[in-house]
C-alpha cells in the first residue's frame, strides 16, 4: 500500500542556484535561514492536495529529492549520483537567473537524469548533447524554476525573462521565476502557486495513468 | 639583424602561448561559470601564460625583460586585483572599493617586505626597488611553496600510481543497496513527521507555551505528541548525516574502481611503470637530502690552499671539496665522488627539466580540481587570480632552483641576470622544507591509510 502513495520528484541544478532554499520554501513555507552546501542528497516532503476542490480530493506526500553537485564532476561522482535517479515521477530544474551558464547546464542535467544508463563522457564535452527527440517522447513532467529574481535589475528583466521562456519551451515545461528568500512569490492564489500545483497534479496523473495501465494489463 | 629575428620569434611564441592559455582558461577552467569579462582577466592570463613561456631563450635581453615583466605583475598587479575582487564581494564596502583595495595592497606590500628580514638575502649595496630585492622575496615564498609541493608529490606519486595500493571494491555493491534502502527510510520518517505536524496544525493540541509560566511548565511537562516529534526529528537528522557519509564513501569507492580499471589498460601500465621509476628517484632524493643533513663530519682538503678541516657533508657536496681519507682509499673515493657528481649533474638537469614540465602540468590539473571543488560564482575570480599568483611564484623559483642542476656552462647566464643572490641559501632552504614536507606527508598518508582499512583489504 505504501508504494501507491509514493511520489518522487527530483530537484536538479548547478551548485549555488538555490535548490535547498527552494525545497525548504516549498515544504516548510518558510525561508531557509542558513543555507549550506548539500552533500549527497537531502530529502524533504511536501503535502499536496490532489484534485483540490473536487469530491475526490486526496492528500499525498510528494518527496522532493534535492541532489547536490555540479554537472561537470568526475564520472565516479556521476555514477554515485545515478543511484538517486531511479523511479522518478517528476523533475524540477532549477537555474540561477543571474548566471547564464546555469541555464545552459540544465540540458545536461536533464539528460543525465533521463538517460541514466549512458556512460558519462570526459571533461571537455560541449553543450551539443541536447536532443530534441529525447524530450518529445519523455513522459516525466518537468518544471523549470529560475531563482534570484530580486538580483536582476529592472532594465534587464525583460531580456532575461524572454530567454527563460525559450528555455522552458525547449523542455516543454512550465516555468516559474522567483526569489527563494521571499515567500510571497508562492503565496496561495498567485499564478506561481497555481502553476506549481498544476505541475504536481500532472505528476500524480502520470503515476495514476501508469498504475491504471498496470491494472489493465 | 639577429636582434630583430629574435624579437619576432619571441613575440610569435608569446602570442602562441597567450592563445593557448586563453583557450585553457575559457574551456577548462571556466567551463561552468559565467566570467565577468573585464580587461583584468587579460592581464591575468598573460601572466599565467608568460609563466609557461620557456625562457631558456639564450638571448640575454629578452630573458631579462621577461623576468622583469613577470615580477612586476606578480608583485604589483595581481595582489591589487585580488584585493579589489575580495572587496567587491563584501557588500558593505562596495561604495569605496578602490580605497579599500589600495589599503589591502599596502598591507600586502608591508608584509611582503617584512618577509625578507629574517633571511640572509639583503645586501646593502642594492637599492630598495632593485630587481634583486624583489626576486629574493618572491624567491623565498616560491621556494617554500615548491619544496612543500615537491615533498608531498614525491611521496604521493608512488602512492597513487603503484597498483599495490589499489584494492577492493566489493563493498561498492553493498553500499549501493544501503543507499537505496536508506532513501526509503528517510522518506518514511519524514512522512511520519509531517503527519504529526499536520495533526497539530489542525488544532488538536494547543502546544505553544504562552508567557513566562507557560515556558517553565513546558520544561517540566511536555505533551506526549511533541516528544515523539522531536524524537523523530532527531532520528531523521542522524539518518541524514549517515546518508551524507555513505554518499561520500560511495563516491570514493567508485573512484577506486575506476582507478583499478584504468590500471589494467596500456596507459595505466605505462603510468604504473613511470610510478615505479619516479618513486625510486624520489626515495633516492629523500635519502640524499637526509644524508646531507646528517651530523656526520668528514675531513676535507680545501682546493685553494690545501688545508685540512672538518666540515659537514652538505658543504662538501656544495663546494665540491675533496674529502681526504686514508692514503690508499683517497684516490678511489675521489674518483668515485667526482664521477657521481659529474654524471648526476647532467642526469639531474634532464630529469629536472622533465619534472618541472610535468609538475607544472600536474600542478595545473590539481589546481583545476581544487578550483572546481571550492569555487562558487562569487569567488571564482579571486581564486583564478590566486592561482595565477602561485603559478608565477612557482615559475620564478624554479628558475632559481634549476641553476643548481644546470651544467656549469649555463649557470653563468642565470647568475648574470639575477645578480648576487645567495643561491646556496635557497638550495639549503629548499632541501630543508622538502625533507620536512616529505616526512610529514609520509606520516599523513600512513595515518589516512590506517583510517580506512576496508578499502585496502586483500582479496
Amino acid at each position: 500500500m505504501a508504494s501507491l502513495d509514493r511520489v518522487k520528484v527530483l530537484v536538479l541544478g548547478d551548485s549555488g542556484v538555490g535548490k535547498s532554499s527552494l525545497v525548504h520554501l516549498l515544504c516548510q513555507n518558510q525561508v531557509l535561514g542558513n543555507p549550506s552546501w548539500t552533500v549527497g542528497c537531502s530529502v524533504d516532503v511536501r503535502v499536496h492536495d490532489y484534485k483540490e476542490g473536487t469530491p475526490v480530493e486526496k492528500t499525498y506526500y510528494i518527496e522532493l529529492w534535492d541532489v547536490g553537485g555540479s554537472v561537470g564532476s568526475a564520472s565516479s561522482v556521476k555514477s554515485t549520483r545515478a543511484v538517486f535517479y531511479n523511479s522518478i515521477n517528476g523533475i524540477i530544474l532549477v537555474h540561477d537567473l543571474t548566471n547564464k551558464k546555469s541555464s545552459q547546464n540544465l540540458y545536461r542535467w536533464s539528460s543525465e537524469a533521463l538517460n541514466k544508463d549512458l556512460v558519462p563522457t570526459g571533461v571537455l564535452v560541449t553543450n551539443g548533447d541536447y536532443d530534441q527527440e529525447q524530450f518529445a517522447e519523455n513522459q516525466i513532467p518537468l518544471l523549470v524554476i529560475g531563482t534570484k529574481l530580486d538580483q536582476i535589475h529592472e532594465t534587464k528583466r525583460h531580456e532575461v525573462l524572454t530567454r527563460t521562456a525559450f528555455l522552458a519551451e525547449d523542455f516543454n515545461a512550465e516555468e516559474i521565476n522567483l526569489d527563494c528568500t521571499n515567500p510571497r512569490y508562492l503565496a496561495a492564489g498567485s499564478s506561481n502557486a497555481v502553476k506549481l500545483s498544476r505541475f504536481f497534479d500532472k505528476v500524480m496523473a502520470s503515476i495514476k495513468l501508469f498504475l491504471n495501465l498496470i491494472y489493465i494489463l | 639583424m639577429s636582434f630583430l629575428i629574435d624579437s619576432s620569434i619571441m613575440i610569435t611564441s608569446q602570442i602562441l602561448f597567450f592563445g593557448f592559455g586563453w583557450l585553457f582558461f575559457m574551456r577548462q577552467l571556466f567551463k561552468d561559470y559565467e566570467v565577468r569579462r573585464d580587461h583584468f582577466d587579460d592581464a591575468n592570463i598573460e601572466e599565467d601564460v608568460t609563466g609557461f613561456a620557456v625562457s631558456c631563450s639564450s638571448r640575454y635581453f629578452h630573458w631579462k625583460l621577461n623576468l622583469c615583466v613577470i615580477l612586476l605583475i606578480l608583485v604589483f598587479l595581481v595582489p591589487f586585483y585580488i584585493g579589489y575582487f575580495i572587496v567587491s564581494n563584501i557588500r558593505l564596502l562596495h561604495k569605496q572599493r578602490l580605497l579599500f583595495s589600495c589599503l589591502l595592497w599596502l598591507t600586502f606590500m608591508y608584509f611582503f617586505w617584512k618577509l625578507g628580514d629574517p633571511f640572509p638575502i639583503l645586501s646593502p649595496k642594492h637599492g630598495i626597488l632593485s630587481i634583486e630585492q624583489l626576486i629574493s622575496r618572491v624567491g623565498v615564498i616560491g621556494v617554500t611553496l615548491m619544496a612543500l609541493l615537491s615533498g608531498f608529490g614525491a611521496v604521493n606519486c608512488p602512492y597513487t600510481y603503484m597498483s599495490y595500493f589499489l584494492r577492493w571494491f566489493m563493498l561498492l555493491a553493498e553500499l549501493f543497496v544501503i543507499c537505496l534502502l536508506f532513501g526509503d527510510f528517510v522518506c518514511f520518517h519524514c512522512r511520519m513527521a509531517m503527519t504529526r505536524r499536520t495533526m497539530f496544525q489542525k488544532g488538536e493540541v494547543h502546544n505553544k507555551p504562552s508567557g513566562f509560566w507557560g515556558m517553565i511548565k513546558s520544561i517540566t511537562t511536555s505533551a506526549p505528541g511533541s516528544e515523539n516529534l522531536t524524537l523523530i526529528q532527531q532520528e531523521v537528522d542522524a539518518l541524514e548525516e549517515l546518508s551524507r557519509q555513505l554518499f561520500l564513501e560511495t563516491a570514493d569507492l567508485h573512484a577506486t574502481k575506476e582507478r583499478i580499471e584504468y590500471s589494467k589498460t596500456f596507459k595505466g601500465k605505462y603510468f604504473n611503470f613511470l610510478g615505479y621509476f619516479f618513486s625510486i628517484y624520489c626515495v633516492w632524493k629523500i635519502f640524499m637530502v637526509s644524508i646531507l643533513f646528517s651530523p656526520v663530519r668528514v675531513q676535507v682538503i680545501f682546493p685553494g690552499n690545501g688545508r685540512k678541516r672538518k666540515v659537514g657533508l652538505m658543504e662538501a657536496w656544495n663546494f665540491n671539496l675533496h674529502i681526504s681519507l686514508s692514503r690508499d682509499l683517497t684516490d678511489l673515493f675521489f674518483l668515485f665522488w667526482w664521477q657521481v657528481k659529474f654524471w648526476s649533474q647532467h642526469i639531474s638537469f634532464i630529469l629536472v627539466g622533465i619534472i618541472i614540465v610535468t609538475s607544472i602540468r600536474g600542478l595545473l590539473i590539481t589546481l583545476t580540481k581544487f578550483f572546481y571543488a571550492i569555487s562558487s560564482s562569487k569567488s571564482s575570480n579571486v581564486i583564478v587570480l590566486l592561482l595565477a599568483q602561485i603559478m608565477g611564484m612557482y615559475f620564478v623559483s624554479s628558475v632559481l632552483l634549476i641553476r643548481m642542476s644546470m651544467p656549469l656552462e649555463y649557470r653563468t647566464i642565470i647568475t648574470e641576470v639575477l645578480g648576487e643572490l645567495q643561491f646556496n641559501f635557497y638550495h639549503r632552504w629548499f632541501d630543508v622544507i622538502f625533507l620536512v614536507s616529505a616526512l610529514s606527508s609520509i606520516l599523513f598518508l600512513y595515518l589516512a591509510h590506517k583510517q580506512a582499512p576496508e578499502k585496502h583489504m586483500t582479496p
